[in-house]
């Protein structure tokens, strides 16, 4: 494992030297804890029987005096029990005991001692360390009273060296997790960081990776994933847009160019004039495709929105539905409006009036049937739901379910719409109005014919 | 819509405007400069040209035009900022826009800025002279006219009333409304677009058109029954009530 200076920057590592400066602590308190537990409690327990020794010596001297102790003092010196015992008189001469002399650690009149003990077995002297309790008693003799505490002290050792070890291995463990844990974090956060830049390279099928096991990165990688799916989605949108694009302008442009190439070679006059009558009539419907592709960006785009009026809706349905009733009745026809006052709607007039037109020049076009050959057009202006809603309802053949959502797309023309004259970006402009203007275009079945519904927010006016 | 040369519609011997004006041309593309220049030069008017703005400012404030054709975007200064200039100055001389930005929005700003009309690039060149000439006449008009009268039909602006050769005829109000806009321009070619534009207030392409139904409507009543027709079709550009 070779060691990446990468870890030290990661978030996981900072939390794992927090949780393990966090662990020391506990580690150490509960060590200290069993510390004073077990070598501490010894020492205590020593400290205590010394005590209760002088405590009873004192009282004896009291009782008995100096001739009262001296007796119990040598009999318990001889005892091999490592006790240490001293009393000395006012010059520090030893009157009885197994201690030699008052040790210079003696200062204050009464309190603990800790000193070296020279202690001779056989041949060899041998350096102990002793505890002892030192006390004066009355006519300035002293007492000492103490304990040969060299095992207690290398126990206590022993303990403490135990519990250092314990600590400094939980660290290199608590250590060596942390590092495992956020060397593992950060190599998956290197795969997204991959993925996230084949995909930036073009590779736009790219995914992140998903282990499965449901955890935060996990969740991460795929709410990233859906986000890319739609963006395909779009992207792939916009390419079969731009392609429908520069097919359905290069057909006319290629019928235009071969139409003055033949009547460049005819070389007769007649040609001429008719290939350029063409051409321009060619060039105006070219014109127009491009104007409905503009308005339908610059409508999808959202940017005149600061042109939107608050009018009243009644009026461009009747406005509309006047400018094309003479054509129904021509054609034998029938076009039927019925508008309520008080739509009142924030919209740009010109845009809502050519949305509702495109609709009433298709219900037109396409609202006729070979049984049903005269249109009969029925417009309706209302309120519904808090939305103002207008309808342009045919008998015509309708579009079906499964292509209603098809048709609002750029230059998709039905094949049973073909033989009619028109550019298929009709009611896509509608739509992108109704996307402006924060409503929304509905194709519906009208049994039989179609039934396009344009609903739009009603707008309050401030009164 | 169907377009045509200018000289088609004079060989047919209509639509020929006899009172001659002085045109400003202020556009920036030789090529488009030169076409339009040649157009009006042929339809009977007198033109001047301005490759840039600030020429075109400086020979329009000298206030001998009749009309100025001034494109939106143009090299030193730009269209809107020589009408605005113009307007401030006092000069009211009509103004057509030419713009190759076709958005409502624009054509709002450019009507905004002190312009008459505006005209989306790219034209053709019968939509234009009508305009110009539409123009030129708003100019001229008498305001206070209360009827209007072309050979034997006459439109009475007060009480609506439209009679031929004495006889009442009953409209519709947009009928009226189509019937007052020509007759205003009588022995002037309208175009379909002027009509959706000035009639209906429209400025979009109803794709079918619509125009022409409505005017045979009205013809069906006002020429219906007369010997001679007085709402004339100019093929490939437009409407003509005739004057005479």
């Amino acid at each position: 494992m070779q060691f990446n200076p990468k870890i030290l920057k990661t978030s996981t590592f900072r939390l794992a030297a927090i949780y393990l400066l966090v662990f020391a602590i506990s580690v150490g308190s509960i060590l200290a804890y069993v510390f004073w537990n077990t070598a501490g409690l010894l020492e205590r327990q020593t400290d205590a029987t010394i005590r209760a020794e002088v405590q009873a010596l004192a009282d004896q001297y009291r009782l008995l005096g100096l001739r009262g102790i001296v007796d119990t003092v040598q009999r318990r010196s001889a005892e091999r029990g490592g006790g240490v015992y001293l009393i000395a008189d006012a010059n520090g001469k030893r009157v009885v005991g197994n201690l030699e002399s008052v040790p210079p650690q003696v200062i204050d009149e009464t309190g603990w001692i800790d000193f070296p003990l020279d202690i001779q077995i056989g041949q060899n002297k041998q350096r102990r360390s002793a505890r002892a309790f030192h006390t004066d008693l009355k006519d300035n003799y002293e007492l000492i009273v103490g304990r040969d505490v060299q095992e207690l002290r290398q126990f206590g050792d022993i303990i403490r060296r135990t519990l250092y070890w314990a600590l400094g291995i939980a660290l290199v463990l608590g250590l060596g997790g942390g590092l495992l844990t956020s060397r593992n974090f950060l190599r998956r956060v290197d795969a997204i960081t991959d993925a996230s830049r084949a995909i930036m390279g073009g590779n736009l099928s790219s995914r992140m990776p998903v282990l499965g096991t449901g955890d935060e990165l996990d969740k991460l990688s795929r709410s990233l994933n859906e986000m890319l799916d739609q963006i395909e989605r779009l992207m792939t949108g916009m390419k079969e847009v731009s392609s429908n694009v520069a097919h359905d302008l290069k057909t006319p442009l290629t019928r235009l160019r071969a139409r003055v190439e033949s009547a460049l070679r005819s070389n007769s006059k007649t040609e001429y004039r008719a290939a350029l009558d063409k051409t321009i009539e060619e060039s105006d419907r070219l014109l127009q495709t491009f104007n409905a592709l503009l308005s339908i960006a610059r409508a999808e785009s959202g940017q005149s929105r600061e042109m939107l009026q608050a009018i009243d809706a009644q009026e461009i349905v009747e406005g509309v539905a006047e400018l094309y009733e003479p054509i129904a009745e021509e054609e034998g026809g029938t076009l039927d409006v019925k508008a309520v006052a008080g739509l009142n709607v924030l919209a740009d007039r010109q845009l809502l009036s050519q949305a509702l037109s495109n609709l009433v020049d298709n219900a037109l076009k396409y609202g006729v049937t070979g049984e049903n050959p005269k249109p009969h057009i029925e417009i309706e202006g209302k309120l519904e739901e808090g939305n103002v809603v207008i309808l342009v309802a045919d008998k015509g053949a309708g579009i079906p379910a499964e292509d209603r959502a098809r048709v609002l797309d750029r230059f998709v023309r039905l094949d049973s719409s073909r033989s009619k004259p028109g550019n298929g970006l009709g009611l896509s402009l509608v739509a992108g109005v109704m996307k402006l203007h924060g409503g929304a275009l509905l194709l519906e079945d009208n049994a039989p014919g179609l039934r396009a519904k344009l609903v739009l927010p009603l707008h309050q006016s401030q009164s | 819509m169907q377009i045509s040369h200018p000289r088609e519609t004079e060989s047919q011997g209509i639509g020929r405007n006899l009172d001659s004006m002085r045109i400003l041309v202020i556009e920036d593309d030789r090529d488009a400069a030169s076409w339009l220049i040649k157009g009006l030069t042929e339809s009977g008017h007198v033109t001047d040209h301005a490759a840039n703005g600030e020429d075109g400012l400086a020979m329009a404030q000298e206030n001998l035009h009749d009309i100025l054709i001034v494109d939106r975007m143009l090299p030193k200064m730009d269209g809107l900022s020589i009408i605005r200039t113009l307007r401030s100055k006092g000069i009211t001389t009509p103004v057509l826009i030419l713009s190759a930005l076709s958005d409502v929005d624009e054509r709002v700003k450019g009507l905004r800025a002190g312009g008459d009309d505006y005209l989306a690039k790219p034209y053709a060149f019968s939509e234009l002279l009508a305009r110009v000439e539409g123009l030129g006449r708003r100019n001229s008009q008498e305001p206070l006219e209360t009827k209007l009268k072309a050979v034997d039909l006459e439109i009475d602006l007060l009480t609506r009333a439209v009679t031929r050769a004495g006889q009442n005829i009953p409209l519709q109000p947009r009928e009226f409304k189509l019937l007052e806009y020509l007759m205003r321009n009588a022995g002037h070619i309208v175009t379909r677009t002027m009509l959706l534009e000035n009639v209906w207030d429209y400025h979009f392409d109803p794709q079918t058109n619509v125009i022409d139904v409505h005017v045979s409507r009205l013809r069906s009543k006002i020429d219906k029954g007369f010997d001679e027709p007085l709402l004339q079709t100019v093929r490939g550009a437009g409407y003509m009530i005739r004057a005479v």
